[in-house]
């Protein structure tokens, strides 16, 4: 006697996963870039108040910014992305959104 | 020259007609039209994607523009007591209001953004704030880059208060 559901599916397969939009859209960072203009304070204040950062970890990305010429401060799906660095742009930073690899 | 905080206000006092000068320039110094250098770094690009550049320009940047000229035209409309000082050479008292703290720091940034563009100063000239005199218009603009620097930075303390 065979079990009634035994005989015409044996083991499914899956030919390829799926994935959300939200997934496809994830990798976009905002990346800050150096610039010998900016004073470092401004640089902080604009980081707390576009991010919402304290002022501990706003200084932390902008020494990076300093010291290595650049920062991600922010990763996810790029709507995000791009208002994240119209904002900056409207505080005259030198900002980008990049895909990551 | 001398900064005060007021109760509603920022107040610089004392203010010598030369930085007087200087400041009413502000306004004039954020016009990046015919500059290019000045304009692409005000305007600067979003992306490596032409894609995104591309429709950056259509969208945001008229966004960005308008956002400059209203600071800048706030800045402006500050700047009107310093043409209420009675003798041509007296010292002016200048003050800005809590309220146009932000715009301020906007165009003073536009402002010096521009001018080192302009001229394009290099990382050292930027550094170095104890050079003098001044014998020429480039001279001249990075005395003000620093000097914007400078009152962005009495702001921004205050601001933190």
């Amino acid at each position: 006697m065979q079990s009634s559901f035994g005989s015409t599916v044996d083991n499914p397969v899956i030919e390829r996963e799926t994935s959300t939009a939200e997934e496809v859209d994830l990798p976009w960072q905002v990346i800050v870039h150096n610039d010998p203009v900016n004073l470092m304070s401004y640089v902080t204040m604009v980081f707390q108040k576009v991010f919402g950062l304290t002022k501990e970890r706003a200084e932390k990305h902008m020494l990076e910014v300093h010291q290595i010429g650049r920062s991600i401060l922010w990763s996810g799906m790029r709507e995000r992305a791009e208002l994240y660095v119209q904002q900056l742009h409207g505080y005259l930073l030198l900002a980008t959104l990049e895909r990551t690899n | 020259m001398e900064f005060r905080r007021q109760q509603d206000c920022l107040e610089i006092t004392e203010l010598d007609p030369f930085l007087a000068e200087l400041l009413r320039q502000i306004p004039e110094s954020c016009n990046v039209e015919g500059v290019e250098t000045a304009q692409q770094r005000i305007f600067c690009a979003p992306a490596k994607e032409q894609e995104i550049c591309a429709e950056w320009k259509v969208y945001v940047e008229p966004e960005l523009r308008r956002l400059f000229r209203s600071a800048t035209e706030t800045v402006e409309a500050d700047l009107q007591q310093l043409n209420g000082c009675t003798k041509p050479f007296a010292n002016c008292t200048l003050r800005i209001p809590a309220e146009n703290a932000q715009a301020w720091l906007n165009a003073l940034n536009q402002a010096r953004l521009a001018i080192a563009a302009k001229y394009n100063f290099t990382d050292g000239e930027l550094c170095d704030h104890y050079r003098s005199p001044i014998g020429s218009r480039r001279d001249l603009g990075l005395f003000q880059v620093n000097f914007y620097g400078f009152l962005q930075e009495f702001i921004l303390q205050d601001l933190e208060l």
